[in-house]
């Protein structure tokens, strides 16, 4: 440590008034948190066996254990399967995100953050947009996987972007309400059993693996309108056909509410939070 | 005279299960160029001070500015002009060394070029350059710790905020550090730093503030404060409680404030070390008490509460746990081999006295 130290630099650079380069910046900074996120995917071996190999084992145990017991509409039980198994990784993943921002907040990454010039929105977005990108390697990996075991869409490129697309947007507001639960979160243990029962019921009281109408009439109220089976069935009618314009409506507007209502709450949180 | 750090009655108060206030009413000054020194014991609020100052939470009532500008209102620019290393290292788990720095360089906004090269640049000066492509999971506690720093001033921070900088450090780089910050001052920089050793605020704090629940209980230059509090402490260990009763009666005439006797120990501050090792050997000798240990050492910050507030601090009190009796054992321990390095007491009454007679002087600590 005998290095001569140069004098301080004219700092205060980094702060300007000016929204265009702010917004540079902000930019900038995002995309700074967003790699450091996705860095921290490929070093956690659990967070990619998360991401990978469990949702590989729900296409295994639904299309050879459980499938031929389930009945649809669709031609083959695959068809069916796929685009929930794609909804449920998403939503799956997304408690990640509850996971790994309290697990920031305590480690006390954030509390520098909280005193670097940088983009004060920076830390969530860049969260949210890493599990974006992370979704859509989910959804390329899981594509492939379910050509392996049988899945055939049929309604052409576009229109499997399309549900992709449907997917990848509930994914992501969905990681805001995750978002939101790991800023509230006192600790990772409890975001991890907060983010659980909230996302179980959401995945199986769904049409995510079984036709709505097998289910009991109490439930099917729920389980008809609620996000996971509206995005289900958007995607699925994308993909393997059928009308899609309501539910696509349906899904949509739930991923805009959810937006509107966990986006300013996750920021108020952010700013206030001791 | 203009002054990087401006803290004006500031108060804080924190709701929860239990309200705790933090800050009650704290204010205190840093010149530019200077290192400045936050002491306190555990919970006294020099972390919540620290986070005020640095933008990271709003303070009930009271003003802080830095270099003027007001941290409530100015805070982005505040954030651009200051670098932080908090009380637990701030580094990512997940990332190499190399790339927590170039992570805090590109969100301070440094050009990709300039941050490569100042990453590099920090890693050699705190001695990190192995470790520097390796994962922080492998990192030991104090590599942690050092690289924590480094990130403070991957941006050439004008005003530097250390929250205990060297706690959990090994001497060599305690002693790397304070270098490190004595040449960042040399260049302009102004430092605030908190810290539990008063040793460390003497050597580097030009001046220094002490806070105790929240409130400031002095304030003014090391030496200033360690004139108020005498020299030295000396410290007597007795077989029995009883007779540590006794000597704590018989060194009363030594010292400016009453010794303080706990269990089977007396401590006395006193002015002179020397002359009070003398008197007090002589005066035990006379009542027939022979010593476990006679030891002269720094006052430690312990010493300058119970001095200042006549009592030990709260928390202290709380947390008077096994652990902490621990610690505080194993700091005396500390404390005691640096000493008798230079005068070789705790060997026994005797071979103090000819230590005495030998040199005639007492040096305490081995600092500078
Ligand atoms: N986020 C918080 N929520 C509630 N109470 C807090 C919070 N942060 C600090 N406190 C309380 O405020 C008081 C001051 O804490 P602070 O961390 O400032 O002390 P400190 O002087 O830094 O102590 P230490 O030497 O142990 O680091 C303590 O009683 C602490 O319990
Ligand atoms: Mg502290």
């Amino acid at each position: 440590m005998t290095t001569a130290i140069t004098a301080p630099t004219v700092s205060g650079a980094a702060h300007s008034n000016n929204p265009v380069e702010q917004l540079r910046w902000g930019i900038s900074d995002t995309w700074t948190i967003t790699k450091r996120n996705l860095l921290a995917v490929t070093r956690i071996p659990e967070s990619l066996f998360f991401s990978t190999v469990q949702p590989i084992m729900f296409v295994l145990l639904f299309r050879y254990v459980f499938g031929g017991a389930i009945h649809t509409d669709a031609k083959s039980y695959v068809n069916y399967l796929m685009p929930g198994i794609f909804v449920q990784t998403v939503a799956f993943g997304a408690t990640y995100t509850a996971i790994g921002l309290s697990e920031d907040l305590q480690k006390g990454i954030i509390e520098r953050f909280r005193a670097l010039p940088m983009s004060r929105s920076a830390v969530l977005t860049g969260r949210t947009v890493a599990d974006l990108i992370r979704n859509i390697f989910v959804v390329i990996v899981m594509t492939i996987v379910g050509f392996l075991v049988g899945f055939r869409p049929s309604t052409g490129v576009l229109a499997y972007l399309a549900g992709a697309a449907i997917i990848l947007l509930f994914g992501y507001a969905l990681s805001w309400g995750m978002a939101v639960i790991g800023l509230f979160a006192p600790n990772s243990e409890t975001a991890q059993v907060m983010t659980f029962p909230l996302i179980f019921p959401f995945t199986f009281a769904s049409a995510a693996f079984v036709p709505i109408a097998s289910m009991p009439s109490w439930l099917q109220g729920f389980a008809t309108y609620q996000p996971v089976s509206v995005t289900v069935a958007a995607c699925r009618a994308l993909m393997i056909g059928g009308p899609a314009q309501t539910w696509v409506i349906q899904s949509l507007i739930w991923a805009g509410v959810m937006l509107v209502v966990f986006v300013p709450l996750a920021r108020y949180k952010y700013r206030t939070r001791t | 005279m203009s002054y990087a750090i401006e803290a004006e009655d500031l108060r804080k108060t924190f709701t929860g299960k239990r309200e705790v206030k933090a800050l009650k009413g704290v204010s205190f000054r840093v010149e530019e160029g200077t290192v400045f020194g936050l002491l306190g014991p555990n919970g006294s609020g020099k972390t919540t001070a620290v986070r005020v100052l640095t933008t990271i939470l709003k303070p009930d009532s009271g003003t802080a500015r830095v270099l003027g500008h007001d941290v409530t209102k100015k805070g982005a620019l505040v954030r651009s002009l200051i670098g932080l290393a908090g009380q637990y290292a701030a580094v990512d788990e997940n990332l190499t060394g190399r790339e927590n720095l170039v992570m805090v360089g590109r969100l301070n906004h440094l050009d990709r070029s300039v941050v490569t090269q100042r990453a590099t640049e920090l890693l050699s000066q705190f001695n990190l350059v192995d470790a520097g492509d390796r994962p922080l999971k492998t990192y030991s506690g104090g590599m942690r710790r050092r690289l924590d720093l480094a990130a403070a001033l991957v941006a050439r921070p004008t005003v530097l905020f250390l929250d205990e900088p060297t706690t959990g450090l090994d001497p060599q780089s305690r002693n790397d550090l304070w270098e490190v910050i004595e040449q960042l001052v040399e260049g302009g920089t102004s430092v605030l730093l908190t810290t539990q050793y008063l040793e460390e605020a003497d050597r580097l704090a030009k001046t220094l503030v002490v806070l105790d629940q929240g409130r400031v209980i002095a304030e003014g230059t090391p030496g200033e404060l360690k004139a108020n509090l005498g020299a030295t402490v000396l410290e007597v260990g007795l077989n029995t409680v009883d007779e540590a009763g006794r000597t704590g009666q018989l060194l009363a005439a030594l010292g400016s404030h009453q010794p303080v006797v706990s269990g089977t120990l007396v401590e006395v501050t006193v002015d002179d070390g020397a002359q009070a090792a003398m008197a007090g050997l002589r005066s035990l000798d006379e009542a027939r008490i022979r010593p476990v240990t006679f030891t002269l050492r720094e006052p430690s910050l312990d010493d300058v509460f119970i001095a200042l507030t006549g009592h030990k601090s709260e928390e202290e009190k709380e947390a008077e746990s096994a652990a902490d009796n621990a610690r505080r054992k194993n700091r005396r321990r500390s404390d005691e081999r640096e000493l008798a390095e230079h005068l070789p007491f705790s060997e026994g009454p005797q071979l103090a006295e000819e230590a005495l007679g030998g040199s005639g002087s007492s040096s305490t600590g081995d600092n500078q």
